[in-house]
C-alpha cells in the first residue's frame, strides 16, 4: 500500500520521469497484483487480515493523487528558482530565499490574516452559540426549519453574497444611512471602526464579511453537540443545588466544547486563507495573505514565492490548531 | 403519620395539564427514615407526584411541605431533596468523584470537607476504587450506585428515586433491592421510591401508596395492601387475584353470606372486608380469592373445568372456568403424591374459611384480572 502511495506521488510529482517512471509503475502494478493474489490464494484469516487494506485502497489512491502529489510538487516549487531570466518554469534549486521573502515582504499580511480570522472566529462563536442553543433546546417542531434557514445562504454563490455586502455597506447604502440618521456614525468613528464616514474598505467590513460568510460553519457543529446533550443532565444539576446559569456553566458548556472546537476550526482555517472578503470589502490596507498568494500565483506568476507562502500559511495554521487542541483538551472530552 | 415527624407532607396536591388531571388531591405524609413507595401503572401520576416533591413541577393546587415548610413554589436547587433519575443522568464529562462532589461543590462547601464526604459516600456504595473512572466505563449497577452516592452525599431530607432499577436486568435488580435497603438503613434518610414493579415495592418498602389514574387508591404496609386491599384496582394490581362478583344475602356474627353470580354461595368471615363495603342484603360486592389460597379437593364447594395447567417449577398454575363462565386461577404446590388436575378435567375448588375477602362493587370484567392480557396492557 505504501509502495503504491509513494509511487503515485513520485510519478504524479514528475519526480521520476522517463524510463524511471515506467519502472515505478511496474513496481506499483506488482504490488497491486501481489495483494490481490494473496487474497485469492490465502485462507480466510489472510483475507480477513487484508480486508482493511482493501477498504483503504480507494481513500489512499484518492489522497495520493489529489493531496500528496500536489503537495509534494508545491514543496518542490517552493524551493525552486529561475536559473536564467528566459526560463518560463523555475527549477528545483534548494532556494530557501523564497521563504525569507515570504516572511520579510509579507509579514504584515500574515499577521493581519490571523488577527482577522481570530476576531471573525470569536464573533461567529458569540453569534452562533446562542443561536445553536435556541435551535437545539427551544426549537421544538421548528428545529428542521430553523436549521434549514441557517443553510439557506448557501443557495447563493459565495462571491455573489460577498458582492451583495458591497451594496449593503456602500456609503449611500442602507447600513450607512441608518448609522448616519441615528448619529451612530460618530460613535463608531470615535471607536475607530469607521473611517472618513465609510464602513466599506475598513478592517470592520472585512471582518464582518468573514463573520457573515463563515457563520453557518460555527452554528452547525455546535448545534450537533448541543443536540446530543440529555436535558435530564440539566435537571440533575439543578437538583444538585445548581442555579440555571451554574448548570449551563458546569454541564452544558463543557459538553458542547467539542462542537465549539470543530466550529472554530471550520471557521478559522478557511478564514485565515480567505481572499474574497478582503478583495471585495477591503482596501489595500486590509490585504490578507490569501490575496498575496493569489496575486503571486495568478498575476505575478511567481510560483516559488507563492508556494513558499502557502507552506508557511499551512504550517502556522497547523501549529495554532495543535496549540488550540492542547488548550481545549478535546481528546479528554466524551 | 404524626405531622411533627413528617419529612414530606402533601396537602390536597393537584396537578393539571390543560384539561388532563395528572394527580387528583393527593394527601399523605412520609415519616423520617421511612422507605416509601409510590406504586402504580405508567401514567398513574406517580412520577408527576415525585417531580412535585423534587420541585421540577409546581402543583396546580395544594401545598407540598418539606420539614414542615411550604415549598410549593421553591425551585429544585433550593430544596433539600435529591433525586436519583431513571437513566441516572450522570455527568458524562466528569469522573465518578466529580459527579459525587457536584452537589457539595454547588453548595460551596470547603474542598477538604467535600473530599471527606465524597470518599465516605463512595465507600458506602462500595465504589471507592472507581473514583477516577468515567461513568461510561462503569456497568449499569455501578452507575446506579454512583447516582445514589451523588444524591446521598448532600445529606438530603429525603431521597427521591424515579424507577431507579428499571434499566437493570433481573438478577442485578434483585441484588440492588437488597443493596438499596442496606444503604437506606445505613444512612437513615427517607427514601421515596417510584416504581411500577409491585414485587420491588412489596419487598423494599415500609409503606406503599398505590396510585391509579391520578388517585391515591390506598396507603399501607406491604401486608396491608396485599391482604386487605381497599379497592378492586389494588386487589387486581398487587399480585394476582380471583375477583368473583356477587350480592350480599345476609350478614350476622357467623359471617357474611354472598351469592356469587351463577349461583354458588360463599361465606366471608366478619371483618374480612374493605372499609367501604355495604353489608346490606342485595349490595353488589366482589369476593377476592388469591390463587395461592385455592385448592382442589373432592369435598370442594365450587365446580371448575380446567382449561390450562402451567408448570412453574415449585408450583403449578391451574386456570379454569366456573360453571357461570368466570375465569379463576389457582397456584398449587408441587408435592409428591398430589396430582394436579389436568386440562379438560372438571374438579372441585375449595379454600380455607378464613380466606375470602370482600370488596365493594363489581369488577368490569369478571374473573381473574391478572391473567387477562388486554386488561393488563390497558393498565400499563
Amino acid at each position: 500500500m505504501l509502495v503504491l502511495a509513494a509511487g503515485i506521488v513520485a510519478v504524479g510529482a514528475e519526480w521520476v520521469t522517463g524510463n524511471a517512471s515506467l519502472i515505478v509503475s511496474a513496481v506499483m502494478l506488482v504490488a497491486v497484483v501481489t495483494i490481490i493474489w494473496t487474497a485469492f490464494v490465502g485462507g480466510l484469516d489472510t483475507r480477513r487480515a487484508l480486508a482493511p487494506y482493501g477498504l483503504l485502497k480507494p481513500g489512499i489512491l484518492w489522497l495520493s493523487l489529489f493531496f500528496l502529489a500536489p503537495l509534494w510538487s508545491m514543496l518542490q516549487m517552493s524551493l525552486s528558482s529561475k536559473q536564467n531570466r528566459f526560463d518560463f518554469f523555475p527549477s528545483f534549486s534548494w532556494e530557501w530565499g523564497n521563504y525569507t521573502t515570504a516572511f520579510s515582504d509579507y509579514g504584515a499580511q500574515f499577521g493581519r490574516s490571523f488577527l482577522y480570522a481570530a476576531i471573525a472566529t470569536l464573533f461567529t462563536l458569540l453569534i452562533g452559540y446562542p443561536l445553536a442553543y435556541v435551535i437545539a433546546f427551544r426549537g421544538g417542531k421548528y428545529k428542521a426549519v430553523l436549521l434549514g434557514l441557517v443553510a439557506v445562504p448557501f443557495f447563493t454563490s459565495y462571491l455573489i453574497r460577498t458582492l451583495a455586502w458591497q451594496n449593503l455597506l456602500a456609503d449611500s447604502g442602507p447600513v450607512m444611512s441608518v448609522f448616519n440618521a441615528t448619529g451612530f456614525t460618530t460613535v463608531l468613528e470615535a471607536l475607530g471602526i469607521i473611517t472618513n464616514g465609510q464602513i466599506m474598505n475598513t478592517p470592520a467590513s472585512v471582518i464582518g464579511g468573514l463573520t457573515y460568510n463563515f457563520l453557518p460553519f460555527m452554528i452547525l457543529p455546535i448545534y450537533v453537540s448541543l443536540e446530543k446533550i440529555d436535558v435530564r443532565l440539566v435537571d440533575a444539576a439543578m437538583d444538585l443545588y445548581s442555579s440555571a446559569s451554574a448548570a449551563f456553566r458546569r454541564v452544558v458548556l463543557p459538553l458542547s466544547l467539542p462542537g465549539v472546537f470543530a466550529g472554530s476550526l471550520l471557521v478559522f482555517i478557511p478564514a485565515a486563507g480567505d481572499f474574497v472578503n478582503a478583495q471585495f470589502l477591503g482596501s489595500p490596507n486590509t490585504t490578507m495573505i490569501g490575496n498575496v498568494i493569489q496575486d503571486q500565483f495568478l498575476r505575478q506568476l511567481n510560483f516559488p514565492v507563492a508556494s513558499a507562502m502557502s507552506f508557511v500559511l499551512m504550517a502556522i495554521i497547523t501549529v495554532s490548531v495543535l496549540i488550540y487542541a492542547k488548550i481545549m483538551g478535546t481528546d479528554d472530552l466524551v | 403519620m404524626d405531622n411533627q415527624e413528617a419529612v414530606i407532607a402533601l396537602h390536597n396536591v393537584r396537578k393539571q395539564y390543560g384539561s388532563f388531571v395528572a394527580v387528583h388531591e393527593a394527601n399523605f405524609s412520609i415519616g423520617r427514615g421511612e422507605f416509601f413507595a409510590l406504586l402504580g401503572p405508567s401514567g398513574c401520576g406517580k412520577t408527576t407526584t415525585l417531580k412535585m416533591i423534587a420541585g421540577f413541577e409546581q402543583p396546580t393546587d395544594g401545598q407540598v411541605f418539606l420539614e414542615g415548610v411550604n415549598v410549593s413554589e421553591v425551585p429544585p436547587h433550593k430544596r433539600n431533596v435529591n433525586t436519583v433519575f431513571q437513566q441516572y443522568a450522570l455527568f458524562p464529562h466528569m469522573t465518578v468523584f466529580d459527579n459525587v462532589a457536584f452537589g457539595p461543590r454547588s453548595k460551596k462547601i470547603q474542598e477538604t470537607e467535600v473530599v471527606r464526604r465524597v470518599t465516605e459516600m463512595l465507600d458506602i456504595v462500595r465504589l471507592g476504587e472507581f473514583a477516577n473512572r468515567r461513568p461510561s466505563q462503569l456497568s449499569g449497577g455501578q452507575q446506579q450506585r454512583v447516582a445514589l452516592a451523588r444524591a446521598l452525599v448532600n445529606y438530603p431530607s429525603a431521597l427521591l428515586l424515579d424507577e431507579p432499577l428499571a434499566a437493570l436486568d433481573l438478577k442485578l435488580r434483585e441484588a440492588m433491592q437488597i443493596e438499596l435497603k442496606r444503604i437506606q438503613r445505613e444512612v437513615g434518610i427517607t427514601f421515596v421510591f417510584v416504581t411500577h414493579d409491585q414485587g420491588e415495592a412489596l419487598t423494599m418498602s415500609d409503606r406503599i401508596a398505590v396510585m391509579s389514574e391520578g388517585h391515591v387508591e390506598q396507603i399501607g404496609s406491604s401486608a396491608d395492601i396485599y391482604s386487605r386491599p381497599e379497592s378492586l384496582f389494588v386487589a387486581g394490581f398487587i399480585g394476582s387475584a380471583n375477583l368473583l362478583p356477587g350480592t350480599v344475602v345476609s350478614s350476622d356474627g357467623s359471617g357474611i353470606r354472598v351469592d356469587l353470580v351463577g349461583g354458588t354461595q360463599v361465606v366471608v368471615p366478619v371483618g374480612n372486608s374493605a372499609s367501604n363495603v355495604s353489608l346490606a342484603a342485595g349490595a353488589q360486592v366482589t369476593v377476592v380469592l388469591r390463587p395461592e389460597h385455592v385448592h382442589f379437593d373432592p369435598q370442594g364447594q365450587v365446580s371448575v373445568s380446567v382449561t390450562d395447567s402451567v408448570y412453574q417449577g415449585s408450583s403449578v398454575r391451574i386456570v379454569g372456568r366456573m360453571e357461570n363462565g368466570t375465569e379463576v386461577s389457582a397456584i398449587v404446590g408441587v408435592e409428591p403424591g398430589v396430582r394436579a388436575p389436568l386440562p379438560g378435567e372438571t374438579t372441585l375448588m375449595t379454600w380455607h374459611p378464613e380466606i375470602p375477602y370482600l370488596l365493594a362493587g363489581w369488577p368490569e370484567m369478571a374473573g381473574s384480572t391478572s391473567t387477562n392480557v388486554d386488561s393488563i396492557e390497558a393498565s400499563l
